[in-house]
């Protein structure tokens, strides 16, 4: 290979690998690395293809169940088992670094990443999901990456025609200079016909096809184009750039050619491009491979092995097919106009071997590269903060005197953390592909599945602030919501996706937050038996000036038998009762009342008793399934002044007002109507069947209370609150619009 | 009777159209791939919502290149109905089926949300099954739909009654409020002079079932369908 430089340790320092890693990869070799070699080394061994700070503490999460069809990382989304011959696919991703550089084009890829994850499993996706988090709207640029976010993640699925149904959006001062972008997609597929990401069978063609290959997204670039390549223009923006309609070709033909049954196995392009596809596939069957890269359609002139290797550029699959079915299968892909190539063949010897202009630039067993494999593994340390303990026991007291309470929820309603998003979920399609029974502002989405009585239930949820003040806790209850919420529809929990936003994690005070946080995720899995199929970790989340709030995003899918039982989360008749399932705490700690009126952090997180939590939605369920339950609201950010009043009014269209006696004497006031105490849910049953409601929920040992009645075109809670509907309505649904109103005129 | 439904590389409101017409109102149909150029004894055409080449460029600006577009325009000249729907009435305004053109919205985002429409009159074959006055709700979800035309087109559109489908309140009150992209007069839907064309933004193919909301859509598809009865 000319005009590359020599490989030397110093080399290897700067691509990011330790010493001990180069001295592996001399030990593996047997020789000194190719610079291609070093190249796809550095990258495969990189976080975030390897996991290698995160993957001994993700072992211990529970990783299957009995519907666990594929395990988190067998294949490019866990798969579950839901009955009828299907399976869903499913996974959430995160796409924050990119986001924060150029918001749009880093959402929109970030959608296509992780739609290529699912209909790489032979998935047609059917939902999409965002999980968003942004520093303050009053900061101009704050406001301007939301928009981008936003219109990114809305173009590239609208374009798609999957519908984005659920997610939420969070804000934080720490989120400011890294916004938290997590996108999460759903598939459905028969399960005979699960594609896997797999190479075997020596002498079966390889082909790739998508997109053109150039310079976009190469890791190390900037050094990679000032001192090797001659080509002056080579220097690129490391973010790559979205081509939804391509995206659209690539899975309706990846869907064909699985359904064709020409296929040994098939692998999306993502990080590390084509050397992670190759060497995955090629570890996955134990088996060779030998790829040309002449034969790689290239963008631009001039690119070198380690270019075309390393290169990121989106909307490519790489295909093993049949030997004897390459006509069939290219007849597919010249259906949907794609542009592909036969760039190499399954070896058996065990080597992923790469040529380039007739010379062997890269000889290396993918076993060594593959996640699972030989991809070092590192135990880091951890140490709780010790500021932990400070703020932790910092008096809430004081934020808890008397106050004009119905001025404070009118003031709740409009934070950005708790107000209507319809400003955002307006800009997505959420309704093509016919299913959507439920869409964004539910306690979770619910999509029918068709041809059968089934439905999906599918919710992002995660309270940074709860996993700040107490990780272990605060990963729970985030888990413990999602199953909540999933729940509400009438659906049962039956996995999770995780996606874990942390700082970086050689910091020993910053991984303490992971460590715990996983900790806690899987004693919760394991309570709600909900395996964490997959996921992502997204470490080194700080810059100087600020730090995320640790977190990790929890996505849940549950299923529910019979759609016809679905609950939705708003009041539905005047004259119902309303019934609150689970017991008021004092748990103003890490609460919105602090955050939002107070602009604190403070205190403990909430506790919770998971086996109460897990009893209380069963008596959910099961009430739901007795057809007793007009609707039913998760009480979560705000506590139970806000769900009390988003019943009212999340039916914007025909708001019902609510009279409710609170009878709780020990508690103050703040706590009464603000604490956000766990496992509690606001339910509204007809009157004739609340002596049925509480009596099953007596019978399970979970507390039970009549507290109100649904009627009126006003909120009365107790003698603290009394406010008209119009009003609520107005602070709830106009507080996003005002931080974008005039936005365009003033900048 | 039967429906065809072009399926342009980029259509993403293809399948929904199939399912609604063959599951909820029990019709034939079937697919009509854009390269083929026979429309398999289609009697109503739907040019569905998506976006048929990416559109990057327009929306519809290339899809009227697509083979099959030659039989669909024969089709129609022989007064046969077609049906466009959202990049349908895309694709209609720049073949030159339908007068006008679909603009960028004037919030310049794509929307999404049901919307309310009034019916402004039962004489034509789209909307002759739905009652008087009625308003209904079916979703829009397009970033180019405001409906654009010269004054005279505009004016020739209501002299011949051809405007089908306005954004309403509720009540069928036309406002500025109700009106969700800057649509010319509120305009949703328009037919041809000859009544056999018809092109709306919103979606009456999402409206066919009630666990999705209502069935306020149904009633397009029943119009064409009597005809043919």
């Amino acid at each position: 290979m000319s005009n590359t430089p020599p490989v030397t340790l110093d080399l290897a320092l700067q691509h990011g690998l330790t010493e001990e890693e180069y001295q592996q990869i001399l030990d593996i070799l047997g020789r000194t690395p190719t610079f291609a070699e070093l190249g796809v080394f550095s990258v495969m061994w990189s976080e975030h293809c390897s996991y290698k700070n995160s993957i001994a503490e993700l072992k211990k999460l529970p990783r299957s169940g009995t519907r666990t069809l594929k395990e988190a990382g067998e294949e490019n989304a866990g798969l579950v088992d839901i009955g009828q011959g299907l399976a869903v696919a499913f996974k959430i991703e995160s796409h924050n670094h990119p986001c924060a550089v150029e918001p749009y084009q880093g959402a929109a890829t970030g959608v296509g990443g992780i739609m290529r994850d699912i209909f790489t499993c032979g998935a047609r996706p059917i939902a999409s999901l965002d999980s968003l988090h942004f520093g303050p709207l009053e900061t101009p640029r704050n406001r301007f990456l939301m928009d981008g976010v936003v219109r990114g993640i809305g173009d590239y699925g609208n374009c798609l025609g999957i519908p984005t149904i659920a997610g939420e959006v969070v804000f934080h001062n720490g989120y400011s200079s890294n916004p938290i972008i997590n996108c999460m997609a759903l598939g459905l597929v028969k399960k005979d016909r699960i594609a896997s990401a797999i190479a075997e069978g020596k002498d079966n063609p390889v082909y790739i096809f998508g997109s053109r290959t150039g310079r976009d997204g190469i890791h190390g670039a900037t050094f990679a184009s000032e001192e090797i390549s001659e080509e002056s223009e080579s220097k690129r923006s490391s973010v790559q750039v979205g081509d939804p309609f391509c995206e659209k070709l690539l899975m309706e033909a990846t869907l064909e050619l699985v359904k064709a049954d020409v296929l040994i196995g098939i692998q999306d392009m993502g990080a590390a491009g084509i050397t992670c596809s190759c060497s995955e596939m090629a570890a996955h069957g134990k088996a060779g491979i030998e790829v040309d890269l002449d034969k790689v359609p290239l963008r631009e002139k001039g690119m070198n092995a380690y270019e075309i290797l390393l290169s990121e550029s989106q909307e490519r699959m790489l295909a093993v097919v049949k030997k004897g079915k390459e006509k069939e299968a290219e007849a597919i892909l010249e259906r949907w106009e794609l542009l592909y190539s036969r760039m190499g063949k399954v070896t058996d010897d065990g080597l992923m071997t790469v040529y380039h202009q007739g010379e062997k630039v890269c000889e290396i067993p993918p076993y060594h590269l593959a996640l699972g494999g030989g991809t070092p593994v590192y135990h880091r340390d951890s140490k709780r903060p010790a500021q932990l303990d400070e703020i932790n026991a910092v008096d809430l007291d004081p934020y808890r005197q008397e106050r004009n309470w119905s001025v404070a929820l009118l003031e709740m309603m409009s934070s950005p953390n708790i107000c209507d998003k319809s400003w955002v979920t307006e800009q997505y399609d959420s309704t093509v592909r016919t299913n959507t029974m439920i869409g964004p502002g539910g306690d979770a989405a619910l999509l029918r599945v068709k041809e059968t009585d089934m439905a999906l239930a599918m919710t992002t949820d995660c309270n940074p602030r709860f996993v700040f003040l107490n990780p272990r806790r605060g990963a729970i209850l985030a888990v413990a919501e999602a199953a909540r919420n999933v729940s509400c529809t009438g659906a049962t929990p039956i996995a999770i996706t995780n996606c874990l936003n942390f700082g970086n994690p050689y910091k020993p005070e910053s991984f303490y937050f992971f460590k715990e946080a996983v900790a806690g995720m899987g004693e919760a899995c394991r309570m709600f038996d909900t395996p964490v199929t997959g996921g992502n970790v997204s470490f080194y989340n700080e810059s100087e000036e600020t730090s995320i709030l640790p977190t990790p995003v929890i996505g849940m899918v549950g299923l529910l038998d019979d759609i016809k039982k679905a609950v939705r989360s708003p009041f539905q008749n005047a004259g119902d009762a309303i019934v609150l399932l689970g017991e008021t705490m004092a748990d103003l700690g890490g609460s919105e009342y602090l955050h939002h009126l107070h602009q604190v952090i403070a205190g403990d997180a909430p506790e919770i008793d998971l086996a109460l939590e897990h009893r209380t939605q069963i008596c959910l369920r099961e009430a739901i399934q007795r057809e007793w339950i007009s609707s039913a609201h998760d009480c979560a950010d705000g506590g139970l002044a806000v769900a009390l009043a988003e019943c009212c009014i999340l039916n914007r269209n025909n708001p019902l007002g609510a009279a409710v006696s609170l009878s709780n004497s020990i508690l103050q006031t703040t706590d009464i109507l603000f604490s956000e105490s766990p496992s509690r849910i606001v339910l509204s049953v007809s009157q004739d069947e609340v002596g049925d409601v509480l009596a099953l929920a007596a019978s399970m040992q979970v507390p039970a209370e009549k507290i109100g009645e649904v009627g009126g075109d006003r909120i009365r809670i107790g003698s603290w609150i009394d406010i008209d509907l119009h009003s609520l309505s107005n602070s709830y649904y106009q507080a996003l619009p005002n931080f974008f109103k005039g936005v365009q005129s003033s900048e | 009777m039967r429906f065809g439904i072009v399926v342009f590389p980029g259509s993403n409101c293809d399948h929904d159209c199939y399912w609604g017409l063959k599951h909820d109102l029990a019709y034939e149909v079937n697919f009509l791939w854009h390269r083929q150029k026979d429309l398999v004894g289609s009697d109503c055409i739907i040019l569905p919502g998506g976006f048929a080449h990416g559109d990057y460029l327009r929306a519809g600006a290339i899809a009227r290149f697509s083979p099959i577009m030659e039989e669909v325009v024969k089709h129609a000249h022989n007064g046969k109905p077609v049906i466009g729907i959202c990049n349908g009435f895309q694709v209609l305004t720049e073949i030159g089926l339908l007068p006008g053109a679909l603009l960028k919205n004037n919030t310049l985002s794509f929307i999404h949300k049901p919307v309310t429409l009034r019916i402004e009159h039962r004489d034509s074959l789209f909307t002759r099954s739905y009652k008087t006055n009625a308003v209904i709700e079916l979703p829009i979800a397009h970033g180019q739909g405001r409906y654009y035309a010269s004054d005279e087109v505009i004016a020739e559109l209501q002299s011949e009654n051809r405007i089908l489908f306005r954004y309403s309140s509720p009540k069928g009150e036309l406002s500025s409020a109700w009106n969700p992209n800057g649509s010319l007069l509120d305009i949703a839907g328009i037919c041809n002079a000859a009544g056999n064309i018809m092109g709306m933004m919103p979606h009456p193919e999402r409206r066919m079932n009630q666990q999705l909301g209502g069935v306020d859509g149904r009633a397009i598809f029943q119009g064409v369908a009597q005809a043919f009865a």
